[in-house]
């Protein structure tokens, strides 16, 4: 089978859902059958891809050449179709979750709310298979603009405020990734990635690899969350649950964390990093931000703005991970990304269908509430276990992998950081846990039931996954065997 | 052979119609927007067609007039810069005539002759300066351009009279200082031919008067570009202005002077002779610069649409001057693709400032509202593309040449430009999404945040949305395919590169 033109068939297909969306703002049921039907066949188009992601194939389509000697390619590598599995499957189930959940809320603007979701995940796969940085940051920035009417949508003061800081933020980043590309451009003469670098010819004094690696670390930094960079996240949490859930956990920061990786083990490259102490600024960030993040999670009352916090800091095991350079280090960092995902967006769609169900956001009044909505708190124990890195949720497995690795190179100081993060994300999920079961709920709780299945399903669905992928890492999708050949392509370039 | 008549078949066609409109417009007055855009449009073919056949041949015409060889006569030179520049400005009035149908009955009823005929004459002046091989020939078209675009500016609000004078005044000493440096030059080398000239100059650039020369020239053609800190004039005279004389001299009249600055700085002297005396292209680039953050900075402040974009354009004008400072082929490449993008962009959001008025009888960003996204949903989307090309994200346009000038100002290492790019970026967001806030937001300190009032759909007519379609899709055509046209601007390099 030609599969040539499959990724630039994933990128589009959501893309040409938008004018149907668009359409059909009149009828709901038709509205939302297009967004589902886009996003079954955007994760099929993906998954067409895997079998040849397995073998380490490439697939490789210049579109067209946009700036001289700097081409719009897309390249499926089995890390492109690895992220693009990961945001294009859980769009399905965050697409039937936003049915329940807009619906059930009653929000406004349904129709600009799944027309930019739509071109969020085009975005998203555009910037899983973009060949080079310049592609990269085109989709980069796209997704910039198609969140801001997500995180606006309750067109409130503080939803703007949020709004505004999310331009700030983001824009600001993608001028310096653009600065940085184009240092990197009049260096090397290429923008392309590759497995290892393309550094590795240049004649980079001290302070320029700084420089440059700090302006990439700018732009591909704010969406990672990495810290001082973070504080849109919380702030973003204005936005619907199901943008929180997918955008805050999955794709947005997820491409982020993607982008990180990207400079690392494909602009850097593994032996560039090291010469010129790059990783060790960015263990340290990693570092300082996932134990500053989970401790500032503790803080939070609300409960969206406490994952926003406990994913700021997860976010940073996977920019640890990368920075650890060992091969055991970057397949626990990119197994993190896929399960951190699961997880993730399991804990947000509780905390939306919470919300919806019972009206409460913070976590002080959630006395009692798991009587009422035994299975989304069920799901929600799952996922905050997985996060705290207890078997046999999937988030032990990347934990593990992310330990040894850091053994790998020879280093403690990061197995006592994510063994403080492991105590920490215990100590501020277990609260929850703790009061949802064990406290007597108020008398508010009576008469109310489980929440509606287009919510509990995909949770639960999500919270399944988790355990699957726990039990078995490679079910289904195969992830450790892509994340594997991922980092022995790195480190090992042919 | 007719293609080696268009450099003498574009002016030609302007003063034709400059003729034919006030004399056809005395007897029918309702068509002389009819022959205006005729006239533009025929100028635009010849533009096109003229590029095309240079594109094929790769020869620059030399057009001598009335067959006299230069130095002795006057000649016109068609190279693929001029044909370049040509061709963008004609068909960027081309369609601002065309918007102008409707305002042009509401604005200025009864001069709509006159406005016509003295834009003909405007674009003489403007081709002429493009397209002229000769220095003095030069300022007699800078002085055609700048008395009739006095006299466009004119036609307008209450204020704009004063304004115009104003520009005519300030305009006047530009083009005098810049005569000053022909005539200096002249003295020095016994020629005005530009080709000439710039065989001569090695000989003479020790000799004091040639350094004087190049200054007046650089600071009478400033002037006219409104470059920072000769920029005074240009905001009151954009605002005060009817929208369509502003929407016809703003994207174009700046763009011509700085073209004047790519001839005399890298084609008149070079990149090798320029900073032989003194660091002419440093302290060119360090008032572009400061223009860019100026300008950035002052449109943040304004709270009057028009004002705004004024503003703007200066900063927009510094990117181009900034380009030519780097005197490298990357910022050569951003100068000339930003031409052409912000002459679209600017020219578009200027249509849109015309409409908004014709429409809503002002064009104040705090009166704006949530309901224009009801009300003009196309020609909120159009300025919605040319806002967000502007700020330069890509795929669109805007971002592009921004790229180019970056890579520039990266070749020379010049990393004080590079953060004046990335900053100034950052303000043209900060101006244009309040503005898009205000029309796709409720205001959440309104009273009601409920659309209580159901608006009905009131969207500009076809006259008005078909040039604004034009540029939107342009924007991002060009943005798409920027390539083809870079490769087109790699055969414009002046020697040296």
């Amino acid at each position: 089978m030609d599969l040539t033109y499959i990724p630039l068939y994933a990128v589009l297909v959501s893309l040409a859902a938008v004018p149907f969306i668009l359409l059909s703002s009149k009828k709901p049921n038709l509205r939302e059958f297009w967004t589902i039907l886009a996003g079954v066949i955007k994760f099929l188009l993906v998954l067409t891809l895997l079998p040849s992601a397995l073998q380490g194939n490439v697939i490789e389509l210049e579109l067209l050449e946009i700036a001289p000697n700097l081409p719009l390619v897309f390249k499926a590598d089995t890390f492109g179709v690895f992220f693009a599995l990961i945001a294009s499957g859980l769009w399905i189930f965050t697409s039937f979750y936003s049915i329940g959940y807009m619906r059930g809320h009653h929000e406004k603007k349904q129709t600009r709310y799944f027309a930019s979701f739509a071109i969020c995940l085009s975005s998203t796969i555009g910037i899983a298979f973009s060949g080079n940085l310049l592609t990269f940051i085109i989709f980069y920035e796209m997704l910039t603009l198609a969140t801001y009417p997500l995180v606006i949508h309750s067109e409130t003061k503080k939803g703007i405020a949020a709004g505004r800081k999310y331009l700030t933020y983001t824009l600001t980043a993608g001028l310096l990734l653009i600065a940085a590309a184009g240092i990197t451009y009049a260096l090397t003469g290429t923008l392309e990635f590759t497995p290892g670098g393309i550094f590795g010819d240049v004649d980079l004094s001290q302070s320029m690899a700084v420089v440059i690696f700090l302006l990439f670390l700018g732009g591909v930094g704010v969406k990672a969350g990495i810290m001082p960079l973070h504080s849109w996240l919380p702030s973003a949490m204005a936005a619907p649950t199901p943008v929180s859930a997918l955008l805050h956990a999955v794709a947005v920061v997820k491409s982020g964390v993607f982008g990180v990786i990207r400079v690392v083990g494909f602009i850097f490259g593994p032996d560039v990093m090291a010469e010129f102490g790059l990783n060790e600024i960015l263990m340290v960030l990693a570092g300082i931000t996932i134990i500053v993040a989970s401790l500032l999670a503790f803080a939070q009352d609300n409960l969206k703005r406490r994952l926003a916090y406990s994913t700021v800091g997860h976010l940073s095991y996977i920019v640890l991970g990368a920075a650890l350079l060992t091969e055991t280090g970057l397949i626990g960092s990119m197994m993190h990304i896929s399960f951190h995902a699961t997880m993730k967006i399991t804990l947000f769609f509780c905390a939306g269908a919470i919300m919806v169900n019972l009206h409460k956001k913070d976590i002080s009044t959630m006395n009692g509430i798991a009587k009422v909505m035994p299975w989304t708190m069920a799901a929600f124990t799952i996922g905050s276990m997985g996060l705290a890195g207890i078997p046999p949720v999937n988030g032990f497995v990347s934990k593990w992998y992310l330990a040894s690795g850091a053994l790998e190179g020879g280093m403690i100081i990061p197995v006592v950081i994510l063994v403080i993060s492991g105590l920490l994300n215990v100590g501020y999920f277990f609260p929850i846990i703790h009061r949802a079961y064990f406290k007597k709920g108020g008398p508010e709780l009576e008469g109310h039931t489980e929440a509606s299945p287009f919510m509990v399903v995909p949770l639960m669905g999500t919270a399944v996954l988790s355990i699957l992928f726990g039990l078995n890492p490679d079910l289904f999708f195969n992830f450790f065997d892509m994340a594997t050949a991922v980092a022995a392509s790195i480190f090992n370039p042919i | 052979m007719i293609g080696s008549e268009i450099p003498a078949l574009i002016p030609v066609t302007y003063i034709l119609f400059a003729i034919l409109i006030p004399v056809i417009g005395l007897w029918k007055r309702e068509i002389t927007w009819h022959l205006g855009v005729l006239g533009t449009g025929i100028a635009t073919l010849f533009s096109a067609w003229g590029f095309m056949h240079l594109i094929q041949t790769g020869e620059t015409i030399r057009y001598f007039f009335g067959g006299w060889v230069p130095p002795i006569g006057i000649e016109f030179v068609y190279d693929g810069l001029a044909a370049f520049i040509v061709l963008v400005i004609n068909a960027i009035a081309f369609l601002v005539l065309i918007h102008s149908k409707e305002i042009s009955k509401v604005e200025f009823p009864g001069k709509k002759m006159a406005y016509y005929a003295v834009s003909m004459l405007l674009m003489l002046g403007f081709n002429g300066m493009v397209l002229t091989g000769d220095l003095f020939n030069l300022y007699v078209f800078l002085e055609i351009s700048s008395l009739s675009s006095y006299a466009l500016i004119a036609i307008g609000e209450k204020r704009a009279p004063y304004s115009a004078f104003r520009y005519l005044i300030i305009g006047t000493v530009g083009g005098s200082l810049y005569l000053l440096g022909v005539g200096f030059l002249y003295t020095v080398t016994g020629t005005l031919n530009i080709i000439d000239m710039h065989d001569m100059l090695p000989m003479v650039i020790g000799h004091s008067s040639v350094i004087a020369a190049l200054i007046l020239m650089i600071v009478g053609v400033g002037v006219k570009a409104a470059l920072f800190p000769l920029h005074g004039w240009l905001p009151d005279s954009y605002t005060f202005a009817s929208s369509t004389s502003s929407a016809l001299i703003a994207p174009i009249g700046t763009k011509v002077a700085a073209y004047i600055l790519f001839r005399v700085v890298l084609f008149l002297f070079g990149v090798e002779l320029i900073d032989d005396q003194l660091p002419v292209t440093t302290i060119i680039g360090i008032f572009a610069g400061i223009g860019i953050l100026y300008g950035s900075i002052m449109a943040i402040a304004q709270s009057e649409l028009k004002k705004m974009l004024a503003y703007s354009s200066v900063s927009q004008i510094g990117y181009i001057i900034m380009g030519i400072s780097l005197a490298n082929p990357f910022g050569f490449i951003g100068a000339v693709l930003h031409i052409l993008n912000h002459a679209m962009m600017k020219a578009l959001l200027f249509l849109v400032s015309g409409s908004m008025r014709l429409k809503e009888g002002h064009s104040l960003i705090t009166k704006f509202d949530n309901s224009y996204r009801k009300k003009y949903p196309w020609t909120m989307a159009a300025f919605t593309t040319a806002a967000i090309s502007m700020v330069g994200l890509p795929p669109l346009a805007g971002f592009f040449s921004k790229w180019y000038l970056a890579l520039g100002t990266i070749e020379n290492s010049n990393w004080i430009l590079l953060a004046v790019i990335l900053i100034s970026s950052l303000l043209n967001a900060v101006y244009f999404f309040r503005i898009l806030e205000k029309v796709y937001l409720n205001n959440p300190d309104a009273e009601s945040s409920e659309e209580t009032e159901v608006v009905e759909r009131d969207e500009v007519g076809f006259s008005m949305m078909f040039p604004m379609a034009v540029m939107a899709i342009g924007l991002l055509l060009v943005g798409i395919f920027n390539a083809y046209i870079v490769n087109v601007i790699f055969t414009m390099f002046p020697a040296g590169f």
